[in-house]
């Protein structure tokens, strides 16, 4: 974590207010807390707020306002940011079929950590993970948490279409993928959680500061568990 | 309501200013990728600057109409339009009715054209656009691109007292230009010889440019601090280094948060003549500062209307008509087709 956090200019039409360079759950509870406040907030000129791991993307208006003067509106909010309340209390249980052709990276990624499928398994599923940040596509989570035993380099080659609902580990990370999409990590199963549905409200089940369990299924539960889920989700939005 | 059918599609969607306030789920804002040629052919046809469109590929395009005259205009990369065969010109409002066809040739050193309507096309908002975003499933009347039979409905045109034109021509393509860059936010991952061969080089964009990253092509850029930054938020223009030293310009359709470090972000004054810059097309950069590109951008009239002017006043009076037609001289029945040109 920075003593000061930084204000990077990205281009002329957006800020990044940057707490950190690291994956750290207190960098991120940072991030979030700013996201909240500014949220309660209106800050002329401010058209949306980006939360990630380490930063807060700010993009503005540059007729109404300019860098100078929004990171100078800016600096008040950072000196009472409130980090009791950045979680969202909202905890999902998420079955997932581990291995097989729901997760055709498990083996290579256990030998490649020399462990069995199962101790990865094990290890996946035992974690409570935090929702760090949503982005790159839509719906896709990036869960902290990851057991470091389980960390495995991305690959060299992205490949072009991972399923929806895949699970995946990359470097030190953990996501859950909602649509259909190039990914460079290794798929080590699959949810039939339905995390991103464009026309439904919300369209996005998971915030950041969302805790995240996964919990094995066998293919053959795949069904039952899909109209467990379904269930959970009219409940969550009603 | 009048009705448009697709005969050659191109490769072609629907888009207006795009979808903001979704970011923070991973949905980009998509929408016109040059949002200048967007405005302009909006303003012709009457229409509040952010009206969605068709946005018009490099490839051809054509269109038949069935129905009552509707009024359009066809604004951004060079290229040719008739209709039913005859020639007109780009930038100017045009009637064009049932059974008519438009055609739209191939952008020539450009790359998106902007087809709007008088009274705009028919479609639903969805989180405050229309913007086609195939992988978010957003986009509306389509949540797909335009394909060979597909309809889309446009209001009829109303009476006008003449056709309009721009005032001034459209800036055009850029020609081994040179694009404002504000450096970051991750310059301090290169070293200060690696900006320097970025800012010197004449990069040429790749083949595959499309609505999500132009790449260039050119030297590879070497790293300082290796080619993983934990993932930050991206933006329109950003240039990130991928991992294999090639920069890439990060546009409408791009992922929200990106992972390889971002040496530039290209300034918003340059942004519409950028991307109309064509595969293979000549770029170069300059850095400029936060405050210069601000400064620019305010006393650049980029968010002005656009001027207008007659082009053409239709139907025409012609003058031998109205006297071969009318014996007693001033009694014309002004609504004789033989009145009109």
């Amino acid at each position: 974590m920075y003593a000061e956090p930084r204000f990077l200019p990205c281009g002329d039409s957006a800020l990044s207010v940057e707490f950190g360079d690291a994956i750290d759950e207190a960098v991120n509870a940072r991030v979030l807390s700013l996201d909240r406040k500014l949220n309660s907030q209106s800050i002329e000129g401010i058209i949306e707020a980006v939360p990630t791991y380490r930063s807060l993307l700010i993009h503005y208006d540059p007729f109404v306002t300019t860098f100078a003067n929004l990171k100078r509106e800016l600096i008040p909010y950072l000196g009472k940011l409130d980090l009791s309340r950045i979680d969202t209390n909202r905890a999902w249980s998420v079955p997932v079929v581990y291995g097989g052709e729901c997760g055709i990276d498990l083996e290579n990624l256990a030998a490649w950590n020399n462990l069995t499928t199962s101790e990865v398994i094990a290890r996946h599923s035992k974690v409570a993970y935090r929702v760090c940040m949503i982005g790159f596509m839509p719906g896709f989570a990036y869960l902290g948490g990851l057991d470091p035993s389980l960390a495995t380099p991305r690959r060299k080659q992205p490949r072009p279409d991972a399923p929806k609902g895949t699970i995946s580990i990359g470097g030190e990370q953990t996501a859950l993928q909602s649509v259909v999409g190039p990914s460079g990590w290794h798929w080590i199963g699959r949810t039939p959680l339905d995390v991103y549905a464009p026309d439904r409200n919300p369209m996005c089940l998971l915030d950041p500061g969302d805790i995240v369990r996964f919990y094995p299924i066998s293919i053959e539960a795949w069904q039952s568990e899909s109209e467990r889920c379904a269930a959970m989700i009219r409940d969550a939005v009603q | 309501m009048s009705r448009l059918i697709i005969t050659a599609p191109g490769i072609a969607s629907i888009q207006d200013i795009g979808r903001f306030g979704l970011q923070r789920y991973g949905v980009a804002p998509a929408g016109a990728m040059d949002a200048g040629s967007l405005r302009r052919a909006n303003t012709l046809v009457g229409c509040p600057v952010g009206t969605p469109a068709i946005e018009i590929g490099p490839l051809p395009v054509s269109i038949e109409v069935a129905g009552p005259p509707i009024r359009f205009a066809l604004s951004g990369a060079p290229r040719t339009l008739s209709i039913d065969g005859e020639s007109v010109p780009l930038d100017q409002t045009h009637v064009i009715r049932d059974a008519q066809r438009m055609k739209i040739g191939s952008a020539r050193g450009g790359m998106f054209s902007y087809l709007c309507f008088e009274g705009g096309l028919h479609c639903e908002l969805q989180h405050g656009s229309n913007s086609l975003d195939e992988r978010a499933g957003f986009g509306s009347p389509l949540r797909r691109r335009l394909q060979a039979a597909d309809v889309l409905e446009v209001p009829a045109a109303t009476a006008w007292h003449s056709e309009r034109s721009a005032a001034s021509p459209s800036a055009g393509p850029a020609r081994q230009d040179v694009i404002r860059v504000i450096l970051g936010p991750q310059e301090d991952y290169f070293y200060p010889e690696t900006i320097d061969r970025f800012l010197t080089t004449t990069w040429r964009t790749a083949l595959s440019s499309n609505r999500m990253c132009y790449s260039l092509d050119g030297p590879l850029l070497a790293h300082a601090k290796g080619y993983n930054i934990v993932s930050d938020g991206t933006v329109k223009g950003s240039v990130q280094v991928a991992g294999s030293g090639q920069p890439l310009v990060l546009l409408a359709d791009r992922g929200t948060v990106g992972g390889y470090p971002k040496i530039a972000t290209l300034a918003s004054i340059d942004m519409d003549r950028f991307v109309q810059i064509p595969p293979g097309g000549e770029v170069r950069f300059k850095a400029i500062s936060v405050g210069e590109a601000q400064a620019l951008l305010r006393t650049s009239g980029a968010r002005d209307s656009i001027a207008l002017r007659e082009a053409s006043r239709l139907p025409g009076i012609n003058p031998a008509a109205l006297a071969s037609a009318n014996l007693a001289g001033l009694a014309t029945n002004a609504l004789d087709p033989a009145a009109f040109d």
